[in-house]
């Protein structure tokens, strides 16, 4: 193996054959997927379950037809809009997602689904109109997903005192504090309305006359987690009912 | 510019005959760029362990720093990893891999202003990309956090250093090609590849949906497997005969091993998206190429370790081969837990955890920085014509290293394995065990603390080398007037360690 050309061409189709496996196979299996309904209907107009259904073909046998959008529903997923569309600017440069991942697992391949991630797996589809996919690898912290529409973390005041510092809401935690997404200010009057809670006997008081307030980038950053949520179902994952 | 290219190596005069004095003659021809790289790599490489210590210690210890934005966890840990990805590994193979690209190839390098000054153009662009990070312009793309301005720079001044190296091969004055000129030559066209590719589907022209993220962990496993690998192996080839004097133990299974790596690495990435939402065929493509990594990697281990064997005192008395041999050791055991954890069953445990970061530093640290390390302790006598002037100072980096990486490697794999039963586990009701997600925090705390601990011997580690190589460099009297080579076991000379 001595010729450049011929070592060149080894080297070349090697790492060609993996991209067109693996990258543009996918492009052209998935690239161009659209929002839908989440339920699917047959020409009848009948509500029909998963993605297709089947029909008797001119030669008698049965063959699979895709279904379509059942009229009047809303489409999935749905893009996230103004100031929850500038809070994942701040996740993106903060680099929450080294932490927190964005994806759940099908039930009966990890706990994703006990822990109550998620009613159901996430798919490329609930992808497809974000610039930025931020599906992260890590969880140190909880999965995200679903944050927005989840448990105690279904509340605009849980986020901010869990951003401004993880201790209160969450003692133990190893998450870094976010104080600097927040001003200490006295207060003039009344207390503002998007004042923290946080009371005297907390270790993290400002003060007498003082007051904790989110920045405007505080505010886009919960409202983007806040957008985060799985309540939809789609035609290739539904909701698991329970 | 051709005919620039035409006339590029054409005034070579050393005979292949002569080969001390080729070699001395080529070693002065990449003098000042080497030692740039050197330099430079070596810098990057205390910033990043800095960063390093600062994300460990906040991962146990969150209030530690936290006041200040630019050192959030999130930034100083993606700072951490470009700084040791581009900085100091990247700078180490420009340095490397140019020099040993222009031994094998017999022919000195010409127009090494050229590569100097794409050089600095490299390292700005790394300096401007890790200062975005820091100062809000992160990307959140795992491998390509530099922000995209910096792309064209980094693209630019690469393909320059690239074309040297594969110039260098083009021109070779040699009959024969040596299994590390494959090695490095599909480095350097892969990694300009994999770059620009990676960055237009992610950030230029973003593709749809979770195809990013294929293209990413594509991008981001090849920049181990493709890029630091082929360096790190190319490296172990050359110094494991040279420095013992004896043959590699089997041509044929060098060409089986770097073809069926070429083949079956680029599948691999794949397998960090495991369970998540692209179609499973993916998946299982990605599972396949992993196993199928056994082979290249078994066949290495047999040329590298049956080369070694018998010779193990030699090994020992050499700073270059304690290195590289670890390195080698390293590459056999991190490869052969990888395919291991691209199973399923092992995946959906050590999937989301620190076990993936200590494999991670298995690969780049204990396998592909030890071989650096190693290679630079043979270099720098080479391009300098003095000695090192330490031999403690070498003990002291190879201990503190070596027991610093087996203690991370070992603290992240247990502490992430029980993370990854705690995350799973569920009762017989069919609810989570540790519903309270602080409970499964603090199981890792230890494991965390301990990987600080190791932290810290690593940074004594480098200080050390950073000592003896600045000593080196600046040159005392002691490193202008010794003869002979510093050697680890000096009594042991009957050994035949050159180096």
């Amino acid at each position: 193996m001595k010729n450049l050309p011929l070592l060149f061409c080894g080297i070349f189709f090697a790492m060609a054959l993996s991209w067109t496996g693996l990258i543009l196979a996918s492009q052209i299996q998935f690239g161009n997927l659209q929002p839908t309904t989440s339920t699917l209907v047959n020409a009848e107009g009948e509500l029909i379950a998963g993605t297709t259904y089947q029909v008797e073909g001119p030669d008698g046998k049965r063959i699979d037809v895709r279904g379509d959008h059942a009229p009047g529903e809303p489409l999935y997923p749905q893009e996230p809009v103004g100031l929850a569309q500038q809070g994942k600017q701040i996740y993106i440069e903060m680099g929450c997602m080294y932490c927190h991942s964005q994806q759940v697992r099908r039930k009966g391949f990890g706990s994703d689904y006990e822990r109550g991630w998620g009613a159901r797996q996430t798919v490329p589809r609930d992808y497809i109109l974000q610039d930025r996919v931020l599906l992260g690898t890590m969880r140190t912290g909880p999965d995200l997903m679903n944050v927005g529409d989840r448990g105690i973390s279904a509340n605009d005041d849980w986020h901010h005192l869990h951003l401004y510092n993880p201790q209160i809401t969450s003692p133990g935690s190893n998450m870094p504090p976010f104080a600097f997404l927040y001003v200490v200010k006295p207060i003039n009057g009344e207390p503002a309305e998007n004042a923290l809670n946080i009371g005297p006997d907390s270790p993290y008081y400002p003060g007498e006359g003082m007051q904790i307030v989110p920045t405007a980038r505080a505010e886009a950053l919960v409202a983007y987690l806040r957008s985060l949520n799985l309540r939809y179902g789609l035609p290739e994952a539904p909701i698991i009912e329970e | 510019m051709s005919s620039a290219l035409a006339s590029f190596y054409t005034t070579v005069t050393g005979r292949t005959s002569d080969e001390p004095q080729t070699l001395s003659r080529i070693d002065a021809s990449v003098r000042g760029s080497a030692l740039f790289f050197l330099v430079s790599g070596l810098l990057w490489l205390m910033a990043g362990t800095l960063l390093a210590i600062m994300t460990s210690w906040k991962l146990h210890s969150p209030d530690f720093l936290a006041d200040w934005e630019f050192l959030t966890f999130g930034r100083v840990r993606s700072a951490h990893l470009n700084a040791m990805a581009f900085g100091w590994a990247t700078n180490a193979i420009f340095a490397v891999g140019i020099w040993l690209m222009a031994r094998l190839s017999k022919v000195p390098v010409r127009h090494g202003g050229l590569l100097f000054i794409a050089g600095i153009f490299w390292n700005i662009g790394i300096t401007v990309g890790i200062g975005g990070i820091l100062f809000g312009d992160m990307t959140s793309v795992e491998w390509l956090e530099m922000p995209p301005y910096v792309a064209p720079l980094l693209a630019f001044s690469y393909v320059l250093i690239g074309l040297w190296g594969v110039l260098t091969f083009r021109y070779r004055r040699t009959e024969h090609v040596y299994v590390s000129q494959w090695y490095l030559l599909g480095a350097f066209f892969w990694f300009p590849w994999l770059y620009l590719i990676a960055q237009t589907m992610i950030l230029w022209v973003p593709a749809r949906g979770t195809v990013q993220s294929i293209t990413n962990w594509w991008f981001a496993h090849n920049f181990l497997g493709l890029w630091l690998t082929p360096v790190g192996l190319g490296a172990a080839y050359y110094f494991i005969p040279k420095v013992l004097g004896k043959p590699i133990h089997s041509y044929y299974l060098s060409v089986l091993g770097f073809w069926t790596l070429a083949l079956f690495y680029n599948w691999a990435g794949v397998h960090h998206l495991i369970g998540g939402p692209i179609p499973v065929w993916l998946i299982t493509a990605g599972i396949v190429g992993s196993v199928m990594m056994v082979i290249p990697v078994i066949v290495t281990a047999i040329n590298h370790h049956f080369t070694v064997v018998g010779s193990f005192r030699a090994v020992w008395a050499s700073p270059t081969l304690r290195f590289v041999v670890f390195g080698a050791m390293s590459y056999t055991l991190v490869s052969l837990i990888g395919s291991t954890m691209a199973l399923r069953d092992v995946n959906e445990v050590t999937h989301f955890t620190h076990f993936t970061v200590g494999h991670a530093h298995h690969g780049v640290y204990a396998f592909f920085t030890m071989i650096m390390f190693g290679s630079i302790y043979f270099m720098m006598p080479r391009l300098l014509m003095r000695e090192w002037p330490s031999a403690t100072l070498i003990r002291v980096h190879f201990w503190t290293c070596a027991i610093g990486i087996g203690l991370m490697i070992f603290a992240l794999h247990i502490g992430g394995w029980l993370q990854g039963l705690a995350m799973n586990a569920t009762n017989e009701e069919g609810n989570v065990v540790h519903a309270n997600w602080v409970e499964i925090v603090a199981i890792t705390k230890p494991w965390l603390v301990a990987r600080s601990v190791s932290g810290i011997l690593l940074t004594v580690g480098h200080f050390a080398f950073f000592l003896n190589f600045f000593w080196m460099l600046w040159g005392g009297r002691r490193v202008l007037y010794q003869e002979g080579p510093t050697l680890l076991t000096p009594e042991n000379q009957e050994g035949g360690a050159r180096a």
